[in-house]
């Protein structure tokens, strides 16, 4: 569109002369939304569920989960936990955890939050027959089951403001997870009609929706503070008030225009420019998303097993190093993503305590040409390449340019033929990977942190079994690493442990990562102290308006 | 005249029912689960998935989805969207806004193209019509997403005359920048079927009689050239009516209008059953009234038509 000056003029005037011509008088512009003096306002996206904690786990619900509501613990902006509503969480074993909440602490219908508001609204989102999307945040806690409806036994009250939850295996990281959306209290009044509650939720965290319609359905949302919040999150604004967007584009026109306070997502087409529009109010870190892209190491299962014919055992593993090495990661997070990704050097991200970009066999990161030739050549000696590689992706994700990108690095190293193979939704993508319906050796895959860990990056993906580990990848060696990161209480020793996993990874590469994304994002003028935390989300109660 | 209209209506119950049946089906038979899609990268566990079905009805087969939904259309009710809302509280939301953004629409397209259309058609090869020339030239080979781009960047963010997005606010004044691009998005062809009809008219044995009869310029221009130019022009206005709903998509994506249009993009993209055949049906609806309004108004404009039994 630069170089479009001379159609930009050409339009302006006939849409000048249009103006004219209707007698519509211009400057009718009334401004949009911005609320009172001190009130922020943010872009988000119609929450896409109702809001109730356990069934929220999209981002445009759960950015407004997190002001209405308080945990156990909050997460500052690198992602330590600090206590919230909790008094202490005390464990000898990692196995049983004594949580004492403490007292004084209100939601804002005035019932209190004590030990019944956590075990009542836990027991809700693990019952299979409530149906709560975020009910796999329970499964460690003794009695829950998948298959049927089973209370979660391992809560127990000691006494109102006490409660001690035992899992079924110890887990030293599980304090750290008490911050996710899924494990906020709810009030009694909840359980009256939940459906009701998920449009009028009362929360006890440092906002509260501004009164009755403050939501308006894909349109914005009204918070007003809450004065009876005590936590540690004490906003310094006057309110919050979240904006719907269907595009970035438009959200990205009204931070320009001095419309919007605060933006945590710059659209694609800006990239290039938003550092110089938005000068030092621009953002753009590294953030808890990795990106990687899957071959499935085991062909049993799968409609089609003849598709990874080539990326089994020794030959397989030959083949996804050299594909690795093929791929030029600078050149590709320059290029296409105009310096808004950071080229992967392990499975987790920078943002959580723990990464290091110094493991052992990380070169297998590093484009290298000589090298992927070599190991490609060595596959070809065991059985030779034939067919074309392809990775699977959703064409409704924005993925395209960079799959295409990889394809073509792929292609000129290794002189084999490689493309992408777009299907059109994501929930059809999704179907091709679960339904093992899939008929290309690649496809697209990506995590998002639920809490800031290392474990959370690994467990839930490369474990034998594992709830994601769409790619059937199965290690012994790299089970027993991880179970024992996740029983080790001293963190840093734990990290250690999840570092080798990792190692182990990097050799068998059951994914192929390419890059962390970066959190884009700016603010405007009239607005102080934006800081974006460790998933991304910009800490609004901390931000300031002049 | 009644018994027209009574037929007309009768008529558009079969295209309807037909219309929410075919929908329907494509939605249906869309590739995936749209469940899955709820759950973002991470699989479910197949008890929840199954749960989870049973509560959409999605495991069911699509005749019996399909006529429960019909069934319950006729009670007036259009079904629940996967955040737990009312259908019909989500259409009696959006479409307002939509009608409201391509009535703005249309009645700049009216204005303009038919006042560039008669000065046009009136003085051939005279300023104005070579002015409209280009216009429309300019219009017809840009896509509208490239004038919504343009408008919002000049206008709206470096000289500050409107804002950028609608948002809660979707007053007239607020409303006329999506307006105005989405009534340019439309308006070349009634510009140039307007300078047309109004040559043709011109030229015709009644018009040189008129003015024969000593009729003044005044006199015959409205009431003679251009109500007789009207006829074909109105048929494009009607649909016009209909592609400015569908290309309204665009333009509230941009201007962040609260309409139909994302609303129903998303209920696409997310296979959303009820959703997206309630407001393809409501869609129909509005076309159809649309075109029988037109055809009324045809009997209007030219008295040589009547609609007899």
């Amino acid at each position: 569109m630069r170089n479009g000056r001379i159609g930009l003029g050409l339009a302006a005037l006939a849409t000048a002369g249009a103006l004219v011509l209707t007698g519509c008088t211009a400057g009718g512009g009334e401004q949009g939304s911005s609320g009172g003096s001190g009130v922020i306002t943010a872009n988000g996206s119609e929450p896409q569920n109702p809001l109730i904690p356990t069934n929220t786990n999209e981002v445009g619900g759960g950015k407004i989960l997190d002001a209405i509501f308080a945990g156990l613990v909050y997460y500052e902006a690198d992602g330590s936990p600090v206590n919230d509503m909790a008094e202490s969480i005390e464990t000898e074993d990692n196995q049983t955890f004594t949580i004492t909440i403490a007292e004084g602490h209100e939601f804002t219908n005035g019932e209190p939050v004590d030990a019944d508001s956590f075990i009542n609204a836990w027991q809700y989102g693990a019952l299979l027959s409530n149906g709560q999307l975020n009910s796999y945040f329970f499964e460690d806690i003794q009695g829950f089951s998948y298959e049927t409806d089973s209370p979660l036994t391992g809560l127990a009250k000691v006494d109102d403001y006490t409660f001690t939850v035992t899992l079924n295996a110890p887990r030293s990281d599980f304090p750290l997870r008490l911050g996710y959306s899924a494990f906020y209290p709810l009030p009694d009044v909840a359980f009256e009609d939940m459906t009701a509650f998920g449009e009028n939720p009362i929360g006890n965290g440092p906002y509260m929706l501004s009164g009755e319609g403050a939501w308006q359905h894909d349109v914005k949302i009204d918070l007003a503070t809450n004065p009876d919040y005590t936590g540690g999150r004490e906003p310094q604004n006057d309110g919050l008030s979240i904006v719907f967007y269907a595009t970035q584009d438009a959200a990205y026109a009204d931070l320009l225009a001095g419309n919007l306070d605060v933006l945590d997502a710059i659209p694609d087409a800006n990239f290039g420019t938003f550092e110089s529009d938005l000068g030092d109010r621009a953002v753009n870190q590294p953030a808890a998303v990795f990106q990687s892209f899957t071959i499935p190491s085991v062909a049993e299962g799968w409609a089609d097993p003849s598709a990874f014919e080539h990326f089994l055992g020794e030959e397989g593993k030959l083949r996804r190093q050299a594909l690795s090495m093929a791929i030029d990661r600078e050149q590709i997070t320059d290029v296409i993503f105009e310096g808004t990704r950071t080229p992967a050097s392990d499975f987790t991200s920078p943002t959580i305590d723990g990464w290091t970009d110094s493991l052992e066999g990380a070169e297998v990161l590093q484009f290298d040409a000589d090298e992927a030739k070599r190991l490609w050549a060595e596959a070809d000696a065991i059985s030779p390449w034939s067919g074309t590689f392809q990775i699977t992706y959703n064409a409704d994700g924005g993925h395209q340019a960079w799959v295409d990108a990889v394809a073509n690095s792929i292609k000129n190293t290794l002189g084999i033929d490689a493309s992408g193979n777009p299907l059109p939704t994501f929930a059809e993508s999704r179907s091709a990977i679960v339904d093992k319906t899939l008929t290309t050796a690649g496809f697209r895959t990506g995590w998002q942190a639920d809490y800031p860990g290392l474990f959370n990056f690994l467990g839930p993906l490369y474990a034998t079994n594992a709830s994601s580990n769409d790619g059937g990848y199965s290690n012994p060696e790299f089970d027993a690493l991880i179970n024992e990161g996740a029983v080790t209480t001293d963190a840093d020793a734990a990290n250690e442990l999840y570092q080798q996993a990792q190692e182990i990874l990097l050799e068998d590469l059951p994914a192929i990562p390419l890059w962390y994304a970066n959190v884009t994002g700016g603010y405007g003028e009239g607005v102080d102290n934006v800081e974006f935390d460790w998933h991304s989300v910009p800490l609004y109660y901390e931000i300031t308006k002049s | 005249m009644l018994y027209y209209l009574v037929r007309r209506i009768l008529q558009a119950i079969p295209v309807l029912i037909g219309t929410t049946f075919l929908i329907y089906f494509m939605v249906f038979a869309m590739p995936g689960n749209p469940i899955l899609g709820l759950f973002g990268d991470r699989a479910p566990n197949p008890a929840l998935l199954e749960r989870l079905e049973e509560q959409y009805q999605f495991n069911q087969p699509f005749i019996v989805q399909y006529l429960n939904y019909l069934g319950n259309v006729l009670q007036g009710n259009f079904g629940l969207s996967f955040s737990g809302q009312s259908v019909n509280e989500i259409l009696a939301r959006t479409f307002p806004v939509t009608l409201q953004l391509a009535a703005i629409a249309i009645v700049i397209e009216i204005v303009v193209a038919l006042a560039l259309g008669l000065i046009s058609g009136l003085r051939p090869g005279g300023i104005v019509d070579y002015f409209s020339l280009g216009f429309s030239l300019l219009l017809i080979s840009m896509p509208i997403f490239v004038l919504c781009f343009i408008a919002q960047f000049f206008f709206a963010v470096q000289l500050g005359w409107f804002s950028p997005t609608v948002g809660a606010n979707t007053s007239i004044g607020n409303m006329l920048l999506p307006g105005i691009v989405l009534a340019l998005f439309v308006i070349a062809t009634p510009i140039r079927l307007a300078r047309t009809s109004v040559m043709e008219t011109s030229r015709s044995d009644f018009v040189r009689t008129a003015y024969s009869k000593g009729l003044s310029r005044r006199r015959v221009v409205p009431v003679h050239i251009l109500r007789n130019s009207l006829i074909p022009v109105t048929t494009q206005f009607g649909s016009d009516f209909g592609l400015l709903i569908v290309g309204a998509t665009v333009t509230e994506g941009i201007f962040n209008v609260p309409g139909v249009g994302n609303t129903l993009y998303q209920a696409i993209i997310r296979g959303e059953r009820p959703t997206v055949v309630s407001f393809v049906t409501v869609m129909v609806l509005i076309y159809l009234i649309v075109n029988i309004v037109i055809d009324l108004l045809y009997a209007a404009l030219d008295p040589r038509i009547r609609y007899a039994k």
